[in-house]
Protein backbone atom coordinates (compact mmCIF):
# COMPACT_ATOMS: atom_id res chain seq x y z
CA UNK A 1 0.00 0.00 0.00
CA UNK A 2 1.15 3.64 -1.22
CA UNK A 3 -0.43 5.15 1.66
CA UNK A 4 -2.18 4.44 4.70
CA UNK A 5 -4.16 6.76 6.67
CA UNK A 6 -5.64 5.86 10.14
CA UNK A 7 -7.83 7.87 12.52
CA UNK A 8 -6.28 10.80 10.97
CA UNK A 9 -7.56 14.09 12.81
CA UNK A 10 -6.45 17.46 11.85
CA UNK A 11 -8.24 21.13 12.31
CA UNK A 12 -7.16 24.71 11.06
CA UNK A 13 -8.09 27.80 13.27
CA UNK A 14 -10.72 26.15 15.31
CA UNK A 15 -12.19 24.32 13.00
CA UNK A 16 -11.73 20.80 12.34
CA UNK A 17 -11.01 19.96 8.71
CA UNK A 18 -10.58 16.38 8.93
CA UNK A 19 -12.32 13.97 11.05
CA UNK A 20 -11.19 10.61 11.92
CA UNK A 21 -10.43 9.83 8.43
CA UNK A 22 -9.16 6.21 7.43
CA UNK A 23 -8.06 5.57 3.85
CA UNK A 24 -5.79 3.73 1.83
CA UNK A 25 -4.27 4.72 -1.63
CA UNK A 26 -2.86 1.69 -3.74
CA UNK A 27 0.44 2.50 -5.76
CA UNK A 28 -1.10 4.02 -9.22
CA UNK A 29 -3.57 6.31 -9.57
CA UNK A 30 -5.83 7.25 -6.92
CA UNK A 31 -8.07 9.87 -6.72
CA UNK A 32 -9.66 11.98 -3.78
CA UNK A 33 -12.89 13.14 -4.99
CA UNK A 34 -15.30 15.53 -3.17
CA UNK A 35 -17.29 19.19 -2.55
CA UNK A 36 -15.05 22.15 -2.12
CA UNK A 37 -14.11 22.42 1.37
CA UNK A 38 -14.63 19.17 2.18
CA UNK A 39 -11.00 18.29 3.19
CA UNK A 40 -9.22 17.00 0.34
CA UNK A 41 -6.47 19.64 -0.26
CA UNK A 42 -5.29 19.22 3.37
CA UNK A 43 -5.79 15.30 3.10
CA UNK A 44 -3.16 15.61 0.08
CA UNK A 45 -0.82 18.24 2.37
CA UNK A 46 -0.74 15.32 5.26
CA UNK A 47 0.99 13.13 2.60
CA UNK A 48 3.91 15.18 2.38
CA UNK A 49 4.28 16.93 5.38
CA UNK A 50 3.31 20.10 4.62
CA UNK A 51 1.23 19.77 7.88
CA UNK A 52 1.25 17.10 10.29
CA UNK A 53 -1.86 15.71 11.46
CA UNK A 54 -2.91 16.55 15.06
CA UNK A 55 -4.02 12.66 15.69
CA UNK A 56 -3.57 9.44 14.08
CA UNK A 57 -1.01 8.13 11.75
CA UNK A 58 -0.25 8.59 7.90
CA UNK A 59 2.07 5.96 6.60
CA UNK A 60 4.28 6.11 3.66
CA UNK A 61 4.94 2.17 2.27
CA UNK A 62 4.17 1.00 5.81
CA UNK A 63 6.16 3.88 8.11
CA UNK A 64 4.79 6.53 9.70
CA UNK A 65 5.90 9.76 7.41
CA UNK A 66 6.97 11.47 10.64
CA UNK A 67 10.29 9.17 10.89
CA UNK A 68 11.05 10.66 7.69
CA UNK A 69 13.06 13.55 6.97
CA UNK A 70 10.46 16.03 5.29
CA UNK A 71 13.00 17.44 3.13
CA UNK A 72 13.66 13.69 1.54
CA UNK A 73 10.11 13.10 1.57
CA UNK A 74 8.87 15.83 -0.50
CA UNK A 75 11.38 15.22 -3.22
CA UNK A 76 10.19 11.80 -3.29
CA UNK A 77 6.28 12.64 -3.07
CA UNK A 78 6.16 15.90 -4.88
CA UNK A 79 2.60 18.26 -4.53
CA UNK A 80 1.64 20.28 -7.12
CA UNK A 81 -0.77 23.18 -5.58
CA UNK A 82 -3.87 24.14 -7.25
CA UNK A 83 -2.97 27.53 -8.53
CA UNK A 84 0.67 28.36 -10.07
CA UNK A 85 3.13 29.49 -7.69
CA UNK A 86 6.20 29.85 -9.48
CA UNK A 87 9.18 31.78 -8.60
CA UNK A 88 10.85 34.80 -10.39
CA UNK A 89 12.54 33.81 -13.36
CA UNK A 90 12.66 31.78 -16.55
CA UNK A 91 10.74 28.43 -16.99
CA UNK A 92 14.25 26.77 -16.57
CA UNK A 93 15.16 28.77 -13.71
CA UNK A 94 11.81 27.39 -12.41
CA UNK A 95 12.46 23.86 -13.43
CA UNK A 96 15.93 23.54 -11.91
CA UNK A 97 14.76 25.14 -8.62
CA UNK A 98 14.45 21.79 -6.77
CA UNK A 99 17.31 19.49 -8.43
CA UNK A 100 19.59 22.78 -7.73
CA UNK A 101 18.73 22.15 -4.08
CA UNK A 102 19.10 18.25 -3.85
CA UNK A 103 22.30 18.48 -5.85
CA UNK A 104 20.51 16.08 -8.42
CA UNK A 105 21.50 16.26 -12.35
CA UNK A 106 18.07 17.03 -14.40
CA UNK A 107 17.29 17.45 -17.95
CA UNK A 108 14.75 20.51 -18.42
CA UNK A 109 13.75 19.84 -21.69
CA UNK A 110 12.89 16.62 -20.89
CA UNK A 111 10.42 17.75 -18.15
CA UNK A 112 9.03 20.24 -20.18
CA UNK A 113 8.40 17.73 -22.91
CA UNK A 114 6.94 15.20 -20.70
CA UNK A 115 4.86 17.98 -19.05
CA UNK A 116 3.42 18.36 -22.56
CA UNK A 117 4.85 22.17 -22.89
CA UNK A 118 7.46 23.05 -25.71
CA UNK A 119 10.71 22.55 -24.38
CA UNK A 120 11.42 26.27 -27.06
CA UNK A 121 9.57 27.83 -23.53
CA UNK A 122 13.03 26.94 -21.44
CA UNK A 123 14.32 30.19 -21.68
CA UNK A 124 10.99 32.46 -21.63
CA UNK A 125 9.95 34.56 -18.38
CA UNK A 126 7.72 32.54 -16.42
CA UNK A 127 5.92 34.86 -15.13
CA UNK A 128 4.51 36.07 -18.84
CA UNK A 129 2.99 32.57 -19.69
CA UNK A 130 -0.81 32.27 -19.64
CA UNK A 131 -2.24 29.67 -16.27
CA UNK A 132 -2.48 26.89 -18.43
CA UNK A 133 1.31 26.83 -19.35
CA UNK A 134 2.38 27.79 -15.59
CA UNK A 135 0.58 24.78 -14.68
CA UNK A 136 2.27 22.67 -16.79
CA UNK A 137 5.69 24.52 -15.74
CA UNK A 138 4.74 23.26 -11.86
CA UNK A 139 4.09 19.92 -12.92
CA UNK A 140 7.25 20.51 -14.85
CA UNK A 141 9.46 21.32 -12.04
CA UNK A 142 7.68 18.29 -9.86
CA UNK A 143 8.74 16.26 -12.29
CA UNK A 144 12.62 17.33 -12.43
CA UNK A 145 12.39 15.94 -8.98
CA UNK A 146 11.86 12.57 -10.41
CA UNK A 147 9.54 11.68 -7.75
CA UNK A 148 8.40 8.54 -6.94
CA UNK A 149 4.55 10.25 -6.33
CA UNK A 150 3.40 12.79 -7.67
CA UNK A 151 0.32 14.55 -5.52
CA UNK A 152 -1.44 16.49 -7.51
CA UNK A 153 -4.52 19.35 -6.04
CA UNK A 154 -7.09 19.93 -8.63
CA UNK A 155 -4.39 20.62 -11.41
CA UNK A 156 -7.05 21.70 -13.96
CA UNK A 157 -9.45 23.86 -12.00
CA UNK A 158 -7.80 27.03 -13.37
CA UNK A 159 -7.76 25.87 -17.13
CA UNK A 160 -10.25 26.44 -19.87
CA UNK A 161 -11.87 23.17 -21.33
CA UNK A 162 -8.83 22.68 -23.97
CA UNK A 163 -6.29 23.60 -21.11
CA UNK A 164 -7.94 20.67 -19.08
CA UNK A 165 -8.03 18.25 -21.79
CA UNK A 166 -4.33 18.54 -22.50
CA UNK A 167 -3.31 18.26 -18.40
CA UNK A 168 -5.28 14.70 -18.90
CA UNK A 169 -3.54 13.96 -22.08
CA UNK A 170 0.19 14.59 -20.65
CA UNK A 171 -1.04 12.86 -16.83
CA UNK A 172 -2.06 9.92 -18.75
CA UNK A 173 1.38 9.74 -20.85
CA UNK A 174 2.72 10.46 -17.57
CA UNK A 175 1.61 7.07 -16.08
CA UNK A 176 2.20 5.34 -19.56
CA UNK A 177 5.69 6.22 -19.81
CA UNK A 178 6.84 6.29 -16.31
CA UNK A 179 6.09 4.24 -13.41
CA UNK A 180 5.22 7.45 -11.11
CA UNK A 181 2.08 7.16 -8.73
CA UNK A 182 -0.69 9.78 -8.91
CA UNK A 183 -3.04 11.22 -6.15
CA UNK A 184 -5.40 13.42 -7.72
CA UNK A 185 -7.38 15.63 -5.68
CA UNK A 186 -10.24 16.73 -7.77
CA UNK A 187 -14.02 17.59 -7.02
CA UNK A 188 -14.57 16.82 -10.73
CA UNK A 189 -15.99 13.32 -10.56
CA UNK A 190 -16.32 12.62 -14.39
CA UNK A 191 -12.17 13.44 -13.93
CA UNK A 192 -11.17 11.11 -11.54
CA UNK A 193 -13.23 8.33 -13.38
CA UNK A 194 -10.97 9.34 -16.21
CA UNK A 195 -7.21 9.51 -14.63
CA UNK A 196 -8.01 7.34 -11.71
CA UNK A 197 -8.07 3.38 -10.88
CA UNK A 198 -8.89 3.86 -7.58
CA UNK A 199 -11.15 6.48 -5.34
CA UNK A 200 -11.40 7.54 -2.29
CA UNK A 201 -14.76 10.20 -1.66
CA UNK A 202 -14.30 12.81 1.42
CA UNK A 203 -17.17 14.95 2.41
CA UNK A 204 -17.14 17.24 5.27
CA UNK A 205 -13.84 15.94 6.63
CA UNK A 206 -14.67 11.94 6.58
CA UNK A 207 -14.27 9.45 4.25
CA UNK A 208 -17.81 8.30 2.99
CA UNK A 209 -16.63 5.91 0.14
CA UNK A 210 -13.73 3.97 -1.24
CA UNK A 211 -13.24 1.61 -4.10
CA UNK A 212 -12.15 1.26 -7.51
CA UNK A 213 -13.13 3.80 -9.80
CA UNK A 214 -15.05 2.04 -12.21
CA UNK A 215 -17.68 0.49 -9.94
CA UNK A 216 -17.66 3.50 -7.33
CA UNK A 217 -17.61 6.00 -9.82
CA UNK A 218 -20.17 4.22 -12.41
CA UNK A 219 -22.95 4.72 -9.86
CA UNK A 220 -22.31 7.45 -7.68
CA UNK A 221 -25.76 7.21 -6.04
CA UNK A 222 -24.75 3.43 -4.43
CA UNK A 223 -20.90 3.56 -3.98
CA UNK A 224 -19.59 -0.58 -3.57
CA UNK A 225 -17.80 0.32 -0.17
CA UNK A 226 -19.22 2.67 2.15
CA UNK A 227 -17.43 3.63 5.34
CA UNK A 228 -19.08 2.94 8.31
CA UNK A 229 -22.41 4.13 9.39
CA UNK A 230 -20.69 6.06 12.20
CA UNK A 231 -18.18 8.19 9.87
CA UNK A 232 -21.03 8.96 7.29
CA UNK A 233 -22.85 10.33 9.97
CA UNK B 1 15.98 84.42 22.25
CA UNK B 2 18.80 81.88 22.53
CA UNK B 3 22.19 82.68 22.90
CA UNK B 4 24.26 82.29 19.17
CA UNK B 5 27.72 81.78 19.84
CA UNK B 6 28.39 80.69 23.06
CA UNK B 7 29.89 77.31 23.77
CA UNK B 8 26.69 76.50 25.79
CA UNK B 9 22.69 77.35 25.68
CA UNK B 10 20.86 77.40 28.51
CA UNK B 11 17.17 76.83 27.60
CA UNK B 12 14.21 78.07 29.60
CA UNK B 13 11.10 76.53 29.94
CA UNK B 14 9.17 79.38 28.76
CA UNK B 15 10.96 78.96 25.64
CA UNK B 16 9.69 75.50 25.22
CA UNK B 17 6.14 76.77 25.95
CA UNK B 18 6.44 79.26 23.02
CA UNK B 19 7.28 76.28 20.54
CA UNK B 20 4.09 74.61 21.05
CA UNK B 21 2.95 77.48 18.74
CA UNK B 22 3.56 74.91 16.01
CA UNK B 23 2.36 72.01 17.64
CA UNK B 24 -1.22 74.19 17.64
CA UNK B 25 -0.67 74.61 13.93
CA UNK B 26 -0.13 71.17 13.52
CA UNK B 27 -3.36 70.43 15.90
CA UNK B 28 -5.72 72.77 14.07
CA UNK B 29 -4.41 71.55 10.25
CA UNK B 30 -5.87 68.04 12.02
CA UNK B 31 -9.03 69.20 12.96
CA UNK B 32 -9.61 71.20 10.05
CA UNK B 33 -9.46 67.98 7.69
CA UNK B 34 -11.05 66.08 10.24
CA UNK B 35 -7.25 63.87 9.96
CA UNK B 36 -8.72 62.81 13.31
CA UNK B 37 -4.91 63.38 15.10
CA UNK B 38 -5.54 65.93 17.99
CA UNK B 39 -5.17 63.29 20.58
CA UNK B 40 -2.54 61.49 18.93
CA UNK B 41 -0.82 65.29 19.05
CA UNK B 42 -1.62 65.94 22.10
CA UNK B 43 -0.78 62.75 23.82
CA UNK B 44 2.84 62.90 21.53
CA UNK B 45 3.47 66.27 23.06
CA UNK B 46 2.84 65.30 26.82
CA UNK B 47 4.81 61.78 26.58
CA UNK B 48 7.94 63.45 24.87
CA UNK B 49 7.64 66.06 27.40
CA UNK B 50 7.55 63.57 30.38
CA UNK B 51 10.12 61.26 29.24
CA UNK B 52 12.76 63.37 28.38
CA UNK B 53 12.50 65.10 31.18
CA UNK B 54 12.99 62.25 32.78
CA UNK B 55 15.87 61.18 30.83
CA UNK B 56 17.34 64.65 31.61
CA UNK B 57 17.45 64.06 35.19
CA UNK B 58 18.41 60.46 34.54
CA UNK B 59 21.14 61.09 32.25
CA UNK B 60 22.52 64.58 34.73
CA UNK B 61 22.71 61.47 37.04
CA UNK B 62 24.61 59.35 35.08
CA UNK B 63 26.95 62.09 33.91
CA UNK B 64 27.52 63.09 37.21
CA UNK B 65 28.05 59.41 38.86
CA UNK B 66 30.39 58.93 35.52
CA UNK B 67 29.41 54.84 35.96
CA UNK B 68 29.63 52.57 33.32
CA UNK B 69 27.54 50.16 34.93
CA UNK B 70 24.62 52.93 35.22
CA UNK B 71 25.48 53.08 31.21
CA UNK B 72 25.14 49.94 30.64
CA UNK B 73 22.14 49.46 32.80
CA UNK B 74 20.34 52.76 30.95
CA UNK B 75 21.47 51.17 27.58
CA UNK B 76 20.05 47.97 28.60
CA UNK B 77 16.93 49.47 29.74
CA UNK B 78 16.75 51.20 26.42
CA UNK B 79 17.51 48.16 24.33
CA UNK B 80 14.15 46.37 26.51
CA UNK B 81 11.76 49.19 25.73
CA UNK B 82 12.78 48.99 22.00
CA UNK B 83 12.20 45.51 21.79
CA UNK B 84 8.68 45.96 23.76
CA UNK B 85 7.81 49.07 21.02
CA UNK B 86 8.72 47.28 17.68
CA UNK B 87 7.02 44.10 18.74
CA UNK B 88 3.99 45.76 18.26
CA UNK B 89 4.78 47.10 14.96
CA UNK B 90 5.63 43.44 13.95
CA UNK B 91 2.48 42.39 14.96
CA UNK B 92 2.77 39.19 12.19
CA UNK B 93 5.94 38.15 13.59
CA UNK B 94 5.16 34.97 15.70
CA UNK B 95 7.25 35.57 18.83
CA UNK B 96 8.96 38.50 17.87
CA UNK B 97 10.35 40.16 21.19
CA UNK B 98 13.17 37.69 21.17
CA UNK B 99 14.08 38.10 17.94
CA UNK B 100 14.28 42.06 18.49
CA UNK B 101 15.88 42.14 21.78
CA UNK B 102 18.53 40.01 20.69
CA UNK B 103 18.85 42.64 17.73
CA UNK B 104 18.86 45.31 19.48
CA UNK B 105 21.25 44.06 21.55
CA UNK B 106 23.65 43.14 19.66
CA UNK B 107 23.39 45.88 17.26
CA UNK B 108 24.07 48.40 20.21
CA UNK B 109 26.60 46.35 21.79
CA UNK B 110 28.61 45.87 18.67
CA UNK B 111 28.55 49.94 16.94
CA UNK B 112 29.26 51.09 20.47
CA UNK B 113 32.36 48.70 21.06
CA UNK B 114 33.49 49.35 17.63
CA UNK B 115 33.45 53.17 18.40
CA UNK B 116 35.11 52.99 21.31
CA UNK B 117 37.71 50.25 20.34
CA UNK B 118 38.61 52.32 16.91
CA UNK B 119 39.23 55.33 19.13
CA UNK B 120 36.19 57.84 17.92
CA UNK B 121 34.69 58.23 21.39
CA UNK B 122 35.88 57.64 24.59
CA UNK B 123 34.17 55.42 26.50
CA UNK B 124 32.53 57.81 29.18
CA UNK B 125 28.77 58.58 30.12
CA UNK B 126 29.00 62.06 27.70
CA UNK B 127 29.24 59.85 24.89
CA UNK B 128 27.82 56.59 25.18
CA UNK B 129 24.65 57.54 26.44
CA UNK B 130 23.85 59.49 23.23
CA UNK B 131 25.05 57.89 20.89
CA UNK B 132 23.36 54.65 22.42
CA UNK B 133 19.84 56.08 22.07
CA UNK B 134 20.77 56.79 18.53
CA UNK B 135 21.62 53.55 17.60
CA UNK B 136 19.08 51.81 19.87
CA UNK B 137 16.36 54.28 18.18
CA UNK B 138 17.38 54.14 14.98
CA UNK B 139 18.14 49.88 15.03
CA UNK B 140 14.41 49.55 17.02
CA UNK B 141 12.88 51.39 13.51
CA UNK B 142 14.66 49.55 11.58
CA UNK B 143 13.95 46.03 12.55
CA UNK B 144 10.50 46.90 13.19
CA UNK B 145 10.28 47.62 9.75
CA UNK B 146 12.03 44.83 7.93
CA UNK B 147 9.95 42.52 10.47
CA UNK B 148 6.81 44.18 9.77
CA UNK B 149 7.11 43.75 5.93
CA UNK B 150 8.76 40.43 6.24
CA UNK B 151 5.06 39.67 8.39
CA UNK B 152 3.02 41.03 5.43
CA UNK B 153 5.03 39.19 2.88
CA UNK B 154 5.10 35.82 4.27
CA UNK B 155 1.40 36.29 4.89
CA UNK B 156 0.50 37.38 1.30
CA UNK B 157 2.83 34.89 -0.18
CA UNK B 158 2.05 31.85 1.90
CA UNK B 159 1.05 29.27 -1.32
CA UNK B 160 4.56 30.78 -2.84
CA UNK B 161 6.40 29.44 -0.44
CA UNK B 162 4.32 26.50 0.30
CA UNK B 163 4.78 25.26 -3.21
CA UNK B 164 8.54 25.96 -2.73
CA UNK B 165 8.40 24.04 0.38
CA UNK B 166 6.95 21.25 -1.37
CA UNK B 167 10.29 21.26 -3.62
CA UNK B 168 11.92 20.13 -0.56
CA UNK B 169 13.39 23.48 0.33
CA UNK B 170 13.95 24.37 4.06
CA UNK B 171 12.00 26.95 5.48
CA UNK B 172 15.44 29.39 4.99
CA UNK B 173 15.38 28.98 1.27
CA UNK B 174 12.13 29.51 1.50
CA UNK B 175 11.89 32.80 2.83
CA UNK B 176 15.45 33.66 1.03
CA UNK B 177 13.24 36.35 -1.49
CA UNK B 178 11.61 37.55 1.02
CA UNK B 179 14.33 37.96 3.80
CA UNK B 180 15.70 40.72 0.65
CA UNK B 181 13.18 43.05 0.31
CA UNK B 182 12.55 42.79 4.49
CA UNK B 183 16.23 43.59 4.65
CA UNK B 184 15.77 46.37 2.24
CA UNK B 185 12.52 48.12 3.54
CA UNK B 186 14.65 48.04 7.22
CA UNK B 187 17.64 49.96 5.60
CA UNK B 188 16.33 52.31 2.75
CA UNK B 189 14.77 55.06 4.99
CA UNK B 190 18.34 55.66 6.53
CA UNK B 191 20.04 55.06 3.28
CA UNK B 192 18.16 57.22 1.72
CA UNK B 193 17.97 60.28 4.34
CA UNK B 194 22.26 59.94 4.14
CA UNK B 195 22.45 60.37 0.47
CA UNK B 196 20.52 63.41 0.96
CA UNK B 197 21.60 64.84 3.94
CA UNK B 198 23.22 68.51 3.88
CA UNK B 199 21.06 68.71 0.86
CA UNK B 200 17.35 68.59 1.50
CA UNK B 201 17.85 68.23 5.25
CA UNK B 202 19.91 69.31 8.06
CA UNK B 203 20.36 66.01 10.58
CA UNK B 204 19.67 66.47 14.30
CA UNK B 205 23.08 66.35 15.94
CA UNK B 206 24.46 68.70 13.56
CA UNK B 207 21.27 71.44 13.76
CA UNK B 208 21.73 71.09 17.60
CA UNK B 209 25.44 71.33 18.00
CA UNK B 210 25.44 74.91 15.53
CA UNK B 211 22.48 76.08 17.74
CA UNK B 212 24.70 75.26 20.77
CA UNK B 213 27.55 77.14 18.96
CA UNK B 214 30.20 74.68 17.45
CA UNK B 215 32.26 74.95 14.79
CA UNK B 216 30.45 74.64 11.70
CA UNK B 217 33.78 71.79 10.55
CA UNK B 218 32.93 70.11 14.19
CA UNK B 219 28.98 69.68 13.64
CA UNK B 220 29.85 68.10 10.28
CA UNK B 221 32.44 65.96 11.42
CA UNK B 222 30.74 64.71 14.25
CA UNK B 223 27.39 64.00 12.31
CA UNK B 224 29.42 62.10 9.27
CA UNK B 225 30.61 59.77 12.38
CA UNK B 226 27.24 58.98 13.83
CA UNK B 227 25.35 58.55 10.10
CA UNK B 228 27.92 55.69 9.61
CA UNK B 229 27.65 54.55 13.01
CA UNK B 230 23.98 54.39 12.56
CA UNK B 231 24.43 52.54 8.67
CA UNK B 232 26.30 49.86 10.62
CA UNK B 233 23.28 50.04 14.01
CA UNK B 234 20.54 49.60 11.30
CA UNK B 235 22.21 47.02 9.09
CA UNK B 236 23.05 44.86 12.18
CA UNK B 237 19.63 44.98 13.34
CA UNK B 238 18.06 44.71 10.31
CA UNK B 239 19.61 41.51 9.32
CA UNK B 240 19.58 40.02 12.90
CA UNK B 241 15.96 40.53 13.31
CA UNK B 242 14.76 39.22 10.05
CA UNK B 243 17.67 36.14 10.83
CA UNK B 244 16.22 34.93 13.79
CA UNK B 245 12.73 35.73 13.39
CA UNK B 246 11.94 33.47 9.57
CA UNK B 247 12.02 30.40 11.66
CA UNK B 248 9.49 31.60 13.49
CA UNK B 249 7.15 31.46 10.85
CA UNK B 250 7.71 27.60 10.14
CA UNK B 251 7.69 24.23 12.55
CA UNK B 252 10.86 22.64 12.67
CA UNK B 253 9.52 20.29 9.92
CA UNK B 254 9.93 23.04 7.43
CA UNK B 255 6.16 23.60 7.64
CA UNK B 256 4.26 26.97 7.74
CA UNK B 257 2.53 27.41 11.17
CA UNK B 258 -0.40 29.41 9.50
CA UNK B 259 -0.28 27.83 5.89
CA UNK B 260 -2.33 28.92 3.17
CA UNK B 261 -6.24 28.68 3.05
CA UNK B 262 -7.33 25.62 0.50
Amino acid sequence: MLFELEDVTYSRGGAVVLRGVDARLPVGASSVVGPSGSGKSTLLRLLNRLADPDSGRVAYEGADVRERDPLALRREVSLVPQLPALIEGTVHDNVAYGPRLAGHSFDARSCLELSGLDPAFEDRDASKLSVGEQQRVMLARALALEPRVLLLDEPTSALDQAAREAVETTLRRLRARTAISLVLVTHDVAQARRLAEYVVRIDAGRVIAHGSAAELLAEPAEPVTTASAEDAS
Amino acid sequence: MLPVGASSIHVTLGEVAAALALVAIAAIASRSWHAGLEEDIGIAVVRSFVQLTAIGYVITVIFDQDSALLVIALITVMVVFGAFTARHRARQVPSSFWPLLVSLGVAAAATLGLVVGLGIFPATPRYMVPVGGMVIGNSMTSAAVALNRLGEDVHDQARKIEATLALGATSSQAVTPLVRRSLRSGMITLVDSTKTTGLIFFPGTMVGMLLAGADPTDAVRLQLILLYVLLGAVSIAALMSITLARRNFFTPAHQLRDPPAP
